[in-house]
């Protein structure tokens, strides 16, 4: 059985079809980029997986049961901003979810609990270079680090899927790629599922072991909203030839282009 | 360099800060004294010694008939009614903010009733508080509630709401609960808030006190103000108001430097704007 089973998915905003007939078997252990123009459902794909959506007709199952419709401790999440708690510091904020876990009532912890937590979460700060910052704000870290905290928070709940929703959009390209090398080691030390959605189709090409390619089939020119997207290429990790990309590069931007024309002509 | 670059440095901006004062104080020492020449008696400028008098008659000597500091009893009489009545508006605030700014169903339930409620001009109903509460401490301090805390309640609400939405979701893939998102999420983001919006209702919050101490009471700030206004008792009156000013600046000042002292993290990207 797979880990996760999309079967016939669609999603509906009232007029408008963001996904239709999307069919998709995940197992446990793959890395997954979701690619695709904006406006062509991968962060709403995200977002069903994550609990905050519902699909509006289909299944989506995870170990063959319907997901939760609410967000859970089973999948964690990193966003692209807004990740994690101003008011805590490094540690406190990495913390935080164990402590919920432990105490019902007040969400804190002592004594021997509360340093094993402690622990806990310095070991995995540590994995994601974070030691030396233990007790600074959120505020007081720069973009990269902060987005770091934000993955070592999601990784101490042992989530069986973690969400990556653009999450270095808004980092430099450098930093970026530091991140990258982070991010393929913690999947393969803490075995991870991981669904990332991104803007950057090399980022989606050089990342992972599954690349989703996320695009519409039908355009209307009259009724853009009429047909939704739906996953065009599936491409498993030995299929990331130049040429491939190219195609896949052509076909996501003449829809991205109809889209903006199309949005800007009904603005207008 | 152009005026919008010029950025005054530190002994000059204090001198600058101060020049209005003195500018003020200047005017109206040359005003009274104008005045007073003309016409030794005359009451509505009153000169720096008389009111100098004043302030020493009340609060320095024992008032004859009640043996009390009048200036010191009328301070404690309103500062007292300030403090409960902004506390309880806070309390509610801070509760009834954090609840309907979290759970929508509450926010079904009492949002447009907070928000009719709060355009209800409370002095209208000051009569109602009169006959309902009688004349003693507890219509002035329901007035001050009355006045404050439905605005503070829908600020909070607000500014609960303001909180990016990505913190709830993240909540819950930390295992959360809705009790833990208000405990541990919202209610510390909120109390820096709610210091602020403290520090925007506390006009109001004198407006209310001072005008209920005018209408019924027998000490307090505003009772003493109305009370010697029979007497054109400018000496009185304007080291009163000058006092108020004062009360209501250091508890501003107060408020500001307890947020800051407490919670750095919501201060820290505002430096740069204060």
């Amino acid at each position: 059985m797979s880990l996760i089973e999309v079967r016939q998915l669609w999603k509906r905003y009232g007029d408008t079809v963001v996904l239709e007939k999307l069919n998709l078997n995940v197992e446990a252990g793959e890395f997954c980029t979701l690619v695709g123009t904006s406006g062509c459902g991968k962060t709403t794909f995200l977002r069903m997986l994550l609990g905050d959506e519902q699909p509006s007709s289909g299944e989506l199952l995870m170990d063959g049961k319907p997901m939760p419709r609410e967000p859970g401790p089973e999948r964690g999440i990193v966003f692209q901003r807004y990740s994690v708690f101003p008011h805590l510091s490094v540690l406190r904020n990495v913390m935080l979810g164990p402590e919920l876990q432990q105490s019902r009532f007040l969400g804190r912890t002592w004594g021997a609990g509360r340093k094993a937590i402690r622990e806990a979460a310095e070991h995995i700060l540590t994995q994601v270079g974070l030691q030396h910052v233990l007790h600074k704000y959120p505020s007081e870290l720069s973009g990269g680090m902060q987005q770091r905290l934000a993955i070592a928070q999601a990784l101490i709940m042992k989530p069986r899927v973690l969400l990556l929703d653009e999450p270095f959009g808004a980092l430099d390209p450098g930093i970026r790629a530091d991140m990258h090398e982070l991010v393929l080691r913690l999947w393969e030390e803490n075995h991870l599922t991981v669904f990332m959605v991104t803007h950057d189709l090399k980022e989606g090409f050089s990342l992972g072991t599954r690349l989703l390619v996320f695009d519409k089939v039908r355009l209307d020119p009259q009724v853009p909203g009429a047909y939704g997207a739906t996953i065009t290429f599936d491409l498993p990790i030995g299929r990331r030839d130049t040429d491939t990309l190219s195609r896949v590069t052509r076909s996501v931007q003449a829809t991205g282009q109809f889209l903006s024309e199309k949005t800007v002509k009904g603005a207008v | 360099m152009r005026l919008m670059n010029l950025r005054p440095q530190r002994p000059l901006a204090v001198l600058l800060a101060l020049l209005p004062f003195i500018a003020l104080l200047l005017l109206y020492m040359t005003a009274s004294d104008a005045r007073l020449a003309e016409n030794p008696n005359d009451k509505l400028l009153p000169s720096m010694q008389s009111m100098v008098d004043a302030v020493q008659r009340l609060a320095f000597e024992e008032d004859r008939r009640s043996g009390e500091y009048i200036f010191w009893s009328d301070t404690a009489a309103s500062l007292q009614r300030l403090l409960i009545g902004i506390g309880i508006s806070a309390s509610m605030a801070l509760l009834a903010g954090v609840l309907l700014g979290t759970l929508p169903l509450a926010r079904a339930v009492a949002g447009p009733v907070v928000a009719v409620v709060s355009m209800v001009p409370p002095l209208a109903i000051l009569p109602i508080l009169f006959i309902v509460f009688g004349l003693g401490e507890l219509s002035k301090v329901v007035l001050i509630v009355i006045g404050t805390a439905p605005v503070m309640i829908r600020d909070m609400t607000q500014r609960v709401l303001d909180l990016p939405p990505e913190q709830a979701i993240k909540l819950q893939t930390l295992g959360g609960s809705s009790w833990h998102l208000m405990l541990r999420v919202v209610l510390p983001q909120v109390l820096p808030r709610l210091l602020s919006v403290i520090r925007l209702c506390l006009g109001s919050a004198w407006l209310f006190l001072i005008a209920a101490e005018a209408i019924a009471a027998t000490e307090g700030l505003g009772y003493r103000i109305f009370l010697v206004r029979r007497y054109l008792s400018m000496d009185v009156i304007l080291p009163y108001v000058l006092w108020i000013t004062l009360l209501a600046w250091v508890m501003d000042l107060g408020l500001r430097k307890t947020s800051q002292l407490m919670f750095p993290w919501f201060h820290a990207g505002q430096e740069r704007n204060a």
